[in-house]
């Protein structure tokens, strides 16, 4: 066995990602041929640009969904004698034919392999994250949009006043270890998490509001399974949070995995908030919205029933855009190995691993820099063809 | 107009407020203190040495007391010891407690002293700040010129192939954020090893190893080509996608308007149709984008200048951030979010300007 060409090192990798291929062409056959019926998402595979950006996409999701079968490697594993190793490289010590797809990184540990494990950590932080900024976006900017007033005046002063803090200085001094020693991100997430259980209670409450006992049942469901899943959440043994026994606490996420995410919901929030602000004060001079006030109805079926869907189309587009530049964000965040741990896969963090000895091997931080940006690019391009399409009818 | 200034400048200052306030805050937290006990005093100290350390040294009152002497408005705190020793805020080394000042905060000018840089904390900002000065200054002279003319080309005429090759590479350049664009190009351009550095040596059609440099240290003394295009390559392509894009959709905007057809139809060359008919009306929209993109910018130069090992603003931010300079991080914060501000400020009144629909009303 030898190493591997630049040939051999393409089919490698073509190879190891076959679960993925399966899977987008099964996608995309079901997608085209049922088109017509799918809505907004059938209409995407009308624009070329839209087919590639949602490609794009997909082929990181599956990656994330399949990478215990795509990985050659365990990530962490280091593996002496193939420190810095360049692209192809045999294992060194291995009777079977194993290759180092893309090489070592600086502790001798595949690239390929942590590239990969990487993209689950991108692809599950960024879009939970973005969704939770729309709920509290859309949670506060209905209202302030809709009544105007103080409400307003005061909501859009904190919404400037986060939006003029630089990221990264928010960031150096959101998640840094003295303040989660004190605990200020759990009570950031404290507050944060809650938004998207008011936002679902208040969704229910005003559609079933005429048949009381389907909506005391459904609420009831929210706050109880809604609750114990905040609860879980935010309550973490042996932190400066603990509210519920750890027996009940089934969810564990990683303290730092939580600073990260409720920073960059915080980030993000205040301009989903401005959007939904402003399309809700265009919005309420149509006469559908007239119509259901002379009806008599209230002001949170009117603004979640009436004015939220009719927003759709920009909020859509900007759900796609926003994710990308959550995961830029979370790349800047590892880059200046801030919150997430100094071994974890995550591209930020290995791009900043890899810099370090750039000009010499240069691939274990362009690896990574490619994932990111080409994930960022796949978002940007599904946005224009939803753009594209949503602006046809 | 005057009314919509004042009201702007107002609205600006308490926000400046707010934020400084909430910076000092997190910034002079318990444990922060306590590691600046640590470091400053000694790491073996006891509990009770550290308590009395911190008080000992003035961060033992109310917060919004602290916040008060830091900015100014408060007069500073003074200490005598057992040893009828007086030591202050204001009082320096060698200094009389009778002839210190009362007050000395940043608005009397005094930002304090940097724990990293031993100096103080205005000086340590002024050199930063020169530094990334010039960064800004050709990043503009890149990205201003060449995005406008992207986004100009681009939109002269929708859909054509031109537009096409144009809003691609703006939608790429726009998903490169600044730590993978300048990874790739520093891997491309400023490696003796790989990318194109070393098949131009071989050919002789350069002197040196590479290409341009890896890292921009010796831009601090002197700017060269060779120094100095990676780092200002790197910001300028992540802003000038979304400038590009901008101008591209209110070029398209402004070229289906009547008046551009009516000059058309009267004869008037293209050029003169682009030139002087659309491109100022065109223009007014990216004007207030380029005015709001300096605070992205600003996160673009602590990545740049952290990647390239430029000793400007951002370097220094994440210096002080990453060593506990309480004093330095509270300058930099201010300077930054009064950036942030002013170009806020300047991106309205400039809008307002601009556009005289809005300027006559």
């Amino acid at each position: 066995m030898e190493d591997l060409g630049w040939g051999g090192i393409f089919f490698g990798v073509v190879r190891q990602f076959l679960p993925v291929w399966i899977a987008l062409i099964v996608t995309f056959a079901l997608s085209i041929r049922y088109k017509r019926r799918l809505g907004l998402y059938g209409k995407l595979f009308d624009s070329t640009i839209g087919m590639i950006g949602f490609g794009i996409v997909m082929f990181w999701v599956f990656t994330a969904i399949f990478s215990a079968l795509i990985v050659t490697h365990d990530p962490l594993v280091q593996v002496s004698g193939m420190k810095n190793i360049a692209p192809g490289s045999l294992v060194k010590g291995s009777e079977e034919p194993d290759w180092y797809l893309l090489g070592g990184d600086a502790l001798a540990r595949d690239v390929f392999s942590r590239m990969v494990q990487g993209s689950q950590i991108v692809i599950l932080i960024a879009p939970l994250a973005t969704l939770f900024a729309f709920m509290v976006g859309i949670t506060l900017g209905l209202p302030a949009g809709y009544n105007g007033g103080f409400l307003d005046t005061v909501l859009s002063f904190f919404a400037n006043l986060i939006l003029a803090f630089p990221v990264i200085l928010l960031f150096y001094l959101l998640v840094t270890p003295e303040i989660v020693q004190t605990g200020l991100p759990q009570y950031l997430g404290l507050l944060l998490f809650l938004f998207p259980i008011i936002f679902l209670v208040v969704l229910v409450n005003s559609r079933f509001y005429v048949k009381p006992r389907f909506r005391n049942a459904v609420v009831a469901a929210i706050l109880i399974l809604g609750g114990w899943i905040y609860l879980a959440l935010i309550s973490e043994p042996d932190s400066a949070l603990t509210i519920i026994p750890p027996t009940a606490d089934f969810l564990h996420v990683p303290p730092n995995i939580l600073i990260v995410f409720v920073s960059v919901v915080f980030v993000n929030s205040p301009t989903v908030f401005r959007i939904v602000r402003g399309l809700t004060l265009d919005i309420k001079t149509r006469d559908y919205v007239a119509a259901a006030q002379t009806r008599g109805e209230r002001p949170w079926y009117i603004m979640l029933w009436e004015i939220l869907p009719n927003a759709r189309g920009p909020l859509i587009v900007d759900f796609c855009l926003r994710i990308g530049y959550t995961t830029i964000l979370l790349g800047t965040l590892g880059f200046f190995g801030l919150g997430l741990s100094p071994e974890s896969p995550d591209w930020g963090t290995t791009i900043n691993a890899g810099r370090k000895l750039l000009t010499i091997a240069p691939h274990p931080a362009i690896v990574p820099a490619l994932a990111l940006m080409s994930l960022v690019l796949g978002l940007n391009l599904l946005a224009d063809g939803l753009r594209e399409e949503s602006l046809k009818d | 107009m005057l009314n919509f200034l004042a009201r702007r400048v107002g609205f600006m200052l308490l926000t400046a407020a707010v934020l400084t306030l909430v910076v000092f805050v997190m910034t002079n937290l318990r444990p922060n203190l306590e590691k600046l006990a640590r470091s400053e005093g000694s790491v073996r100290m006891t509990e009770e040495a550290v308590d009395d350390w911190i008080v000992q040294n003035g961060h033992g009152g109310p917060m919004l007391l602290r916040y008060g002497e830091w900015l100014g408005i408060l007069p500073g705190w003074t200490l005598t010891d057992e040893k009828g020793v007086t030591r202050g805020r204001c009082i320096r080394e060698g200094m009389a407690p009778e002839d210190a000042p009362v007050r000395c905060g940043i608005l009397q000018g005094d930002w304090g002293w940097s724990t990293v840089f031993k100096e103080p904390v205005s000086a340590v900002l002024a050199k930063s700040l020169s530094a990334t000065g010039w960064l800004m200054l050709w990043v503009m002279i890149v990205m201003v010129p060449s995005s406008l003319l992207v986004g100009v080309l681009a939109g002269m005429r929708e859909g054509s192939r031109l537009d096409r090759t144009l809003s691609t590479f703006a939608i790429v350049s726009t998903a490169t954020p600044e730590y993978v664009s300048g990874v790739i190009l520093v891997a491309v351009f400023a490696s003796a090893t790989v990318g194109i550095s070393p098949i131009l040596a071989e050919l002789g059609w350069i002197e040196g190893k590479t290409l341009f440099l890896g890292t921009a240290t010796s831009a601090m003394d002197q700017i060269t080509f060779w120094n100095f295009t990676l780092p200002v390559l790197t910001i300028a392509l992540y802003g000038m996608g979304y400038i590009a894009r901008m101008t591209r959709a209110s070029m398209t905007e402004v070229m289906t308007a009547q008046y551009i057809r009516t000059a058309r139809l009267k004869g008037v060359s293209p050029r003169d149709v682009v030139l002087k008919h659309a491109l100022r009306n065109a223009l007014i929209a990216p004007f207030t984008v380029i005015m709001l993109q300096f605070p992205w910018l600003l996160n673009g130069v602590v990545i740049v200048e952290t990647l390239f090992n430029y000793k400007g603003f951002g370097w220094t931010l994440v210096q002080a951030a990453g060593n506990n300079d309480i004093n330095l991080l509270l300058g930099c914060s201010v300077v930054a979010v009064v950036v942030v501000l002013v170009t806020q400020l300047i991106s309205d009144v400039g809008y307002v300007y601009l556009n005289p629909r809005i300027r006559i009303s």
